[in-house]
């Protein structure tokens, strides 16, 4: 059934039609412009014949109290019937007072820390925090197993896994409940890798995979088959613990990227300075900090000649080979050192440039704290990213259980990994190929960064962003949501009460205080409206509906 | 649908409504049915323009719970005759030495055996007979002819980087510096704006361009010109008062700078919800041609007849210019579609009567090599092309064509003219704001004629 008549059944509570085989947003086989769906129709209100006379009546109830116990909540009546004097007017006796919540792991496993690392408590919120931002929120139940392991022992099961990962739960499938084909169906790449995301038990894999992707940024769009691009994420899957310069080198002749930054159009006599440039600006060194010059990436584009690959109709560019007749065999200078280099040599230089390892490390720690480290601790990273050979795993591993991270303000989560996240929390899986276009118009869509300087996180917002944002919520809420015309909805759910299940569908995330009492305010504005007895039951529903998209699209989803 | 019936009587005037909504402060606008007299004097056809979107009647006036906002004053404002600048970004840098091709140049062939334009390919550039026309570039030419493009042949600033990235900063910002926060028109905007309307700076691009990226003053990103809508299966009566408090969430306090961002866009989200959301179609009076750029082009043309109050507008042009390898058919079909695109919406503004407030600017973050590369491609190269398009554009060639004879020390073309002494002249000239207090330095820069007198 399509996405459009779908939302329309929910809102009117009929059963379609056929099911349309036109559907918008599946027509356009390469087009990158995701057509808006038609909006649904507004529901027909029922019209029921005014009554021409309503006793109202001051009665009373228990309501919860949000804490687990109950209190007395005044309401107008309305009497059909002009009512007996003295007739009871409630609230009766009181309700049993409810189990309370689960204490959330007050106590916390004092696991010996090193020096420097975050010294305070490690309980659900900061294992929230941990897992948000090192893999894509938590499984219902997963932050209080993280806590449980204390900071060391939950960091360590995420950068230490063992053995491959191991999806869990319904494998993928498109609109029409087929399998996905992400080699060959434009934008099943995508939902083929948000599908790891949501399924993997080691998340931080695949958010260092994610890392990679910004860091060594590649596009679908120079790259002439989607099984090169799912092998290179599948490089940053298998390299991301390692070390770097291997990574660097594997990157380096990678087919993907040998295509996207003209690294196979480079030969001897002839060069194309595409990859020489960007592997020092954006993969290594950084711009304007003097680590090189124009003449180095001159230089450094003859020592990366040689790589070529064979092209056909059918097989797109393949056989990748180095071809020792396009390599440049004369002495090359880079950064002030001579030498016959060829590929291997031109990482390496790159790496042991002075500027690399503070380059490095900054880098790395941006996609975890938003404020840059002290000079202190990026010296710190610094030496442990030197002493380990250009290892990536005890960086990742000190950045991460650093006081910054548990202590320092909010960050924006990017598109997909909210998405992401809130497939995890609803305890969805990937049933829709509607990501792709959905996550588009958001900002971001896998496989296809803006550039080869990746995704900017300081722009992940705008009002076209959001409005995005907005919407993968709706869809996200699909099935979640309630149909509010099926007259099934309960006709007395407080607003208390319904706040209370729109969290619960959410996995119960922490909400700000300010949020959870707008949320409220909002619930009790919506009872309000209710003006007609038709209205209790579809007007609760809708506002369950709200209540939902409402605290997906909140901070406390928006922030990791 | 819920329209609401409205108290005021029928022989009321749009202004009067205005005037006499804004004399109760507070109690909402009272809503314009289909029929009432368009606002005196102001030609304003937004009526008509939001009754032909889908049939709808709902919009910023109809059905409004919207108080009396900025969004109307700036509406007020706009019908005044403020100028719009829009500016189309070539995203990659441009091969100038394509667009404006030296053929004339004896160098020219040498330097590009695989990629030089035939002499007797495109339309000669009149006021430079070295130069033609990329033929992809003939609409371009087309306006130039009638006097209404004035072309940069060799733009840039002293020292130039070859980093996409940084150049581009550069240019978005208005400065040779890198990490400011602002853009050149994010601060015009933050100087002359209105701290309620988000469509004074407006990006067509789906994601906010950092060159409107202002300090203080909301703006707006679409990627659609066919609506603004938030999908929910929430109706009526509900669906409002999701809305409150979706805008309440953005009107909180923030404890972090990713907090305040978020509430930021939650509030310009629900502000841009409430003054596009019943925009659904729209007609334009000229053909355009069938692509996506042309089609984004016709929108901005139908609002700005529709009289939404927009000052500086960005697009990117169609398709991208980094061309590293292969470099004819991608350049070709990209801007064709481009100049294409932009000489319909210059027909489109003439046909409304607009061409008069409406001025175009193109620029890249760079030219490329004049040599060319191995890969049928051109690297990263210094001075590249920019042009001003309008039917009050001076028409008149700014800095010369340097030639190819001497280039400067990293074999690029040299550079005649800056930038930011365009821009200094499009905020004087085009904007009437001085342009002091937003381009660093900007008394250091003489002043091309960019505007008709």
């Amino acid at each position: 059934m399509g996405r459009t008549s779908r939302r329309a059944n929910l809102l009117k509570g009929t059963s379609s039609p056929a099911d349309n085989p036109e559907e918008p947003h599946r027509v356009f086989p390469r087009m990158a412009i995701p057509r808006t769906p038609e909006k649904a129709a507004k529901p027909k209100r029922h019209h029921r014949r005014h009554r021409l006379h309503v006793w109202k009546d001051k009665h009373y109830r228990w309501v919860p109290d949000g804490n687990g116990d109950w209190r007395v909540q005044g309401y107008m009546y309305r009497h059909h019937h002009k009512p007996k004097r003295g007739h009871f007017r409630g609230p009766g006796k009181k309700p049993a007072r409810r189990a309370p919540a689960p204490a959330a792991a007050a106590t916390f496993n004092p696991d010996p820390r090193p020096p420097g690392a975050y010294q305070g408590p490690f309980g659900v919120e900061q294992a929230t925090r941990l897992i948000n931002r090192a893999g894509f929120g938590p499984v219902p139940g997963q932050a209080e197993h993280l806590a449980s392991l204390g900071l060391v022992g939950a960091v360590q099961s995420l950068t230490r896994p063992s053995g491959a990962a191991t999806l869990s739960g319904p494998p993928p499938v498109d609109d029409d409940g087929a399998p996905i084909a992400p080699a060959d169906v434009w934008g099943h790449d995508h939902i083929w890798w948000l599908d790891r995301m949501v399924r993997t038990d080691q998340p931080l894999v695949e958010r260092m995979a994610l890392v990679f992707h910004d860091w060594f940024a590649t596009s679908i769009d120079g790259v002439s088959k989607p099984q090169q691009m799912i092998d290179q994420s599948n490089l940053f899957r298998s390299a991301c613990f390692g070390s770097f310069l291997d990574l660097f080198r594997a990157v380096t002749i990678d087919p993907a990227m040998l295509q996207w930054l003209n690294g196979a159009e480079n030969r001897k006599g002839a060069p194309n300075e595409n990859y020489a440039r960007e592997m020092m600006e954006l993969f290594s060194l950084g711009a304007d900090r003097g680590a090189y010059s124009e003449d180095d990436i001159r230089e450094q584009a003859r020592a990366l000649t040689g790589w070529r690959y064979d092209w056909s109709g059918e097989q797109g560019a393949h056989n990748f080979r180095f071809d020792p007749r396009l390599h440049d065999t004369a002495n090359k200078t880079v950064f002030g050192q001579t030498g016959n280099w060829g590929w291997e040599d031109a990482c390496r230089l790159c790496v042991e440039n002075p500027l690399h390892p503070s380059f490095f490390v900054a880098k790395l720690w941006s996609y975890f704290v938003p404020q840059p480290p002290s000079a202190a601790i990026a010296d710190g990273l610094i030496s442990t990213y030197r002493g380990s050979g250009w290892q990536i795993r005890p960086v990742l591993e000190t950045i991460l259980i650093s006081p910054d991270l548990y202590e320092g303000p909010a960050m924006v989560k990017p598109p997909v990994v909210q998405l992401a996240g809130m497939l995890r929390a609803l305890g969805r899986y990937v049933d829709t190929d509607a990501w792709t276009w959905l996550c588009e118009p958001a900002g971001q869509v896998l496989f296809r960064p803006p550039n080869v300087s990746g995704w900017d996180d300081t722009r992940w917002l705008d009002t076209s962003r959001m409005r995005a944002r907005w919407n993968i919520v709706d869809y996200a809420l699909d099935g979640i949501s309630v149909d509010a015309w099926n007259g099934s909805y309960s006709t007395t759910e407080s607003a208390d009460e319904a706040l209370a299940r729109a969290v619960a569908s959410w996995g119960s995330p922490a909400l700000r205080a300010e949020h959870r009492a707008e949320l409220l305010d909002f619930s009790q504005r919506a009872e309000k409206t209710v003006a007609a007895s038709w209205q209790r039951g579809p007007y609760r529903a809708m506002r369950q509906n709200a209540l939902l998209q409402l605290i997906g699209i909140s901070p406390d989803t928006i922030l990791q | 649908m819920s329209q609401r019936p409205h108290n005021c009587c029928g022989d009321y005037t749009r202004s009067q409504l205005l005037r006499s909504a804004a004399a109760e402060a507070g109690k909402g606008l009272p809503i314009i049915e289909p029929g009432m007299p368009e606002p005196a004097g102001t030609g304003l056809s937004r009526r008509k323009f939001l009754s032909r979107s889908a049939g709808l009647a709902l919009a910023v006036y109809g059905a409004s719970k919207i108080p009396l906002s900025a969004f109307e004053t700036g509406i007020a404002q706009a019908a005044t005759g403020d100028k719009v600048l829009v500016s189309v970004f070539f995203d990659g840098g441009i091969d100038a030495l394509s667009v404006l091709a030296p053929v004339g140049d004896p160098r020219y062939s040498q330097l590009r055996p695989n990629l030089a334009l035939s002499p007797e390919t495109g339309t000669p550039f009149s006021e430079d007979t070295r130069l033609n026309w990329h033929p992809a570039a003939a609409s371009l030419a087309t306006l130039h002819a009638e006097g209404k493009v004035s072309a940069f042949p060799a733009i840039g600033y002293d020292h130039p980087d070859q980093s996409h990235f940084t150049s581009r900063h550069f240019y978005e910002v208005g400065e040779l510096a890198v990490g400011f926060r602002t853009g050149w028109l994010g601060r015009y905007i933050d100087l002359v704006g209105d701290s309620e309307n988000p469509l004074q700076g407006l990006s067509m691009d789906g994601s906010l361009s950092p060159m409107i990226a202002t300090a203080e003053k909301p703006v707006a990103a679409i990627d659609s010109v066919d609506g603004y809508d938030l999908w929910a299966p929430v109706s009526d009566p509900i669906d409002s008062e999701m809305y409150r408090s979706f805008a309440r969430f953005g009107a909180l306090p923030a404890d972090s700078p990713a907090l305040a961002q978020v509430r930021k866009a939650t509030a310009q989200t629900d502000k841009l919800r409430q003054d596009l959301g019943g925009i659904g179609g729209f007609t334009s009076p000229v053909a355009y041609p069938d692509t996506y750029f042309a089609h984004k082009l016709a929108g901005l043309a139908a609002f700005i007849a529709a009289g939404l109050p927009m000052r500086a507008v960005t697009i990117r042009a169609a398709g991208g210019y980094d061309t590293h390898s292969d470099q004819a058919g991608d350049l070709e079909s990209n801007l064709r579609e481009t100049c294409e695109g932009l000489l319909a919406f210059q027909r489109d503004l003439e046909a409304r009567g607009l061409a008069d407030r409406v001025m175009t600017e193109m620029w890249s973050e760079f030219g490329r090599r004049p040599e060319e590369n191995g890969s049928a491609g051109t690297d990263h190269g210094a001075a590249g092309c920019a042009f001003v398009i309008g039917s009050k554009a001076k028409g008149e060639m700014v800095g010369e064509f340097p030639g190819l004879a001497s280039l400067d020390a990293n074999e690029n073309v040299r550079v005649t003219s800056d930038f930011r002494a365009m821009y200094c002249a499009l905020l004087e000239q085009w904007l009437g704001q001085d342009a002091g207090p937003i381009i660093p330095g900007a008394s250091g820069f003489a002043r091309p004629t960019l505007v008709k007198a």
